[in-house]
């Protein structure tokens, strides 16, 4: 009896100087200090600060409205196209202000996205993921074969689709397109992941499937997520940021957002008390 | 109690309705109607040399000779001038306009495409003999200044004319599709790391790839079958075009110039010309039939 209270407490103690282990091996990936974002008047994120680590699953959840695409998009600078946004604070990847470096293709190169809706090409498969290298200057048949089969796999999709690589990518099933998406991004070679709402269009045996790719690429990419699925942000992330009105109210891994969140507000909302 | 007036009233309502739709039906006929009695009438009057008086239809299409005075109708120089009028045009015509298009939906700011913007469609609504003017009063003299060219009205000066006559068609139809491709795939192609000018051509562009065809084919149109414009800076000579400052007659200028005092077989020849401008222009609309039907897909 003793002996297995011991026991456990011991697995226990294992399992916490493992978890603080890895924490610790994390690097800093992505580092925002004091982010404001407007659109026009009307300001939409409030002095966010926060550091994403490399090679971990970072969860953005929130309500509807509360700024989670908004803050993601501001990661690949991808609210440069729309008129009248400004931005104030900083964003560093890797060391690097990424907006004071006006390199944005290099930027996007490096930070994928993968959008809510897929958002294919009318064109194949095999023209979708090939697209980025593509644009890099990549001609090579055989090279080009090698880097999409790689990202194919890399997605999870290789054995589905490799019979008909030729074929429009608009005919496959919206779960399927998901992931040429997801392949379309690792074929950049990208270090970060961007995912907004991945899998809100997918019934739940794709959705599945996609979460079971993202808890695999974790070892190559740092991704970030921006989920309204609270099951899945507890199951693919590690750290879970919370959003409420254009702040982040709590930012700390997920097991403890889950289990013992500190603020008020967050708690309401896991558990769906919230409004 | 209640129930009779009710009934009535919606008897009204059918009746209304049954008449609303037989207005409606008379309308659409008239217009058939009419384009039947055009064709009929054209066709009627242009098939009559060959089919009652033995001429050779043949000789018609492939001859080299207008010589109506000598009973010599051949037509082919004018379709030579034609054709080759309608891709000069084109070829001068279509990337300028696309290029408009695309610089009005993709790069213009907001504030200058919509100076630009009404400014190309106003061009369309200019009357065709004040282009016709405008060719010869400037392109006509500047050719000729420039060229050296003992006389300005051209097969060049036309292409010129029409090239800018087709602008509004295509750039108008053209900006319409681009800015029909969803901003989804914009997106898609820009988080790729690939330029704003690089999802232009590899993305945006071949997306809206039917609406553009369709703006060709439309141009076209416009372009075979100009007339007015075309008299004024044509020069109207009777020969096979073999350099682009030749004077030409295109096959509207024939029927245009001479149907005023033409007669009997002569004025059957204008018609069968008529004819022969016609099966050009429903080509092009079964090839733009085409187009949009493999655009729906
Ligand atoms: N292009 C835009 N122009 C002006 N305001 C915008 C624009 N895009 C978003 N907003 C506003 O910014 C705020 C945050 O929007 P955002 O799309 O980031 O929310 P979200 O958390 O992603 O919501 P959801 O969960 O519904 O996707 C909202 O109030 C929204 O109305
Ligand atoms: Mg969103």
């Amino acid at each position: 009896m003793v002996m297995t209270t011991l026991l456990s407490k011991h697995n226990k103690k294992v399992k916490e100087d493992l978890q603080q282990m890895t924490e610790s091996n994390g690097k800093t990936k992505i580092s925002v200090r004091d982010l404001n974002l407007f659109y026009g008047e009307k300001q939409a994120l409030y002095s966010l600060s926060l550091d994403i680590q490399e090679k971990e699953v970072t969860a953005l959840i929130g309500p509807s409205g509360c700024g989670k695409s908004t803050f993601l998009r501001t990661l690949n600078r991808m609210n440069d196209l729309i008129d009248g946004v400004n931005i104030t604070g900083d964003i560093t990847i890797d060391n690097e202000n990424i907006y004071q470096s006006t390199d944005v293709i290099k930027l996007r190169t490096k930070v994928g996205m993968v959008f809510q809706k897929a958002n294919l090409f009318p064109m194949s498969i095999y023209d979708n993921v090939a697209y980025g290298p593509r644009g890099q200057g990549i001609k090579s048949k055989k090279e080009l074969d090698k880097i999409v089969e790689e990202s194919l796999r890399g997605a999870a999709i290789w054995d589905e689709v490799k019979d008909r690589l030729k074929t429009s990518a608009l005919g496959l099933s919206g779960g399927q397109q998901q992931r040429i998406c997801i392949a379309r991004a690792i074929a950049m070679k990208p270090e970060i992941i961007l995912m907004d709402e991945p899998t809100s269009a997918l019934d739940p045996i794709s959705t599945l499937k996609v979460e079971e790719l993202i808890a695999d690429m974790k070892k190559d990419y740092t991704i970030v997520i921006v989920t309204h699925n609270m099951q899945q942000a507890a199951r693919v992330s590690d750290k879970t940021a919370f959003f409420l009105n254009g702040e982040v109210v709590e930012f700390d891994t997920t097991d403890k957002i889950f289990s013992v969140p500190k603020d008020q507000r967050t708690e309401d909302y896991i558990t769906g008390r919230f409004g | 109690m209640a129930r009779p007036p009710v009934e009535k009233a919606n008897k009204r309502k059918y009746m209304l309705e049954k008449l609303s739709g037989r207005v409606f039906l008379f309308c659409a006929l008239l217009s058939v109607i009419s384009l039947l009695l055009i064709i009929g009438f054209v066709f009627f009057k242009g098939i009559n040399p060959f089919v009652a008086e033995g001429y050779s239809f043949i000789n018609f299409l492939f001859g080299d000779d207008w010589v109506p005075s000598e009973d010599q109708f051949g037509i082919f120089p004018m379709i030579v001038a034609s054709i080759y009028a309608t891709i000069g045009a084109l070829i001068i015509g279509v990337p300028i306009g696309l290029f408009t298009a695309i610089f009005l939906a993709e790069i213009a700011p907001k504030k200058v495409a919509k100076i630009i913007s009404p400014a190309v469609q106003l061009l369309a609504g200019i009357p065709s003999v004040l282009y016709g003017v405008f060719g010869l009063a400037v392109i006509v003299p500047f050719l000729q200044n420039n060229l050296g060219l003992a006389k300005g009205q051209s097969l060049i000066a036309v292409i010129l004319v029409l090239a800018i006559m087709m602008l509004p068609t295509v750039v108008t139809v053209s900006e319409t599709a681009i800015r029909a491709v969803p901003k989804s795939y914009r997106e898609g192609s820009l988080a790729l790391g690939v330029s704003h000018i690089g999802t232009i051509f590899r993305v945006v562009v071949p997306a809206a790839k039917s609406g553009i065809l369709t703006a060709v084919v439309l141009g076209m149109g416009r372009a075979i079958g100009e007339t007015m414009a075309v008299i004024l800076v044509a020069g109207n000579s009777l020969i096979v075009p073999t350099s682009l400052t030749d004077s030409v007659r295109p096959l509207t200028t024939n029927i245009a110039l001479e149907m005023g005092y033409a007669a009997g077989v002569h004025q059957e020849m204008l018609f069968a010309t008529g004819i022969v401008l016609f099966s050009f222009i429903l080509i092009l609309n079964f090839v733009l039939a085409k187009i949009s039907a493999k655009g729906g897909n």
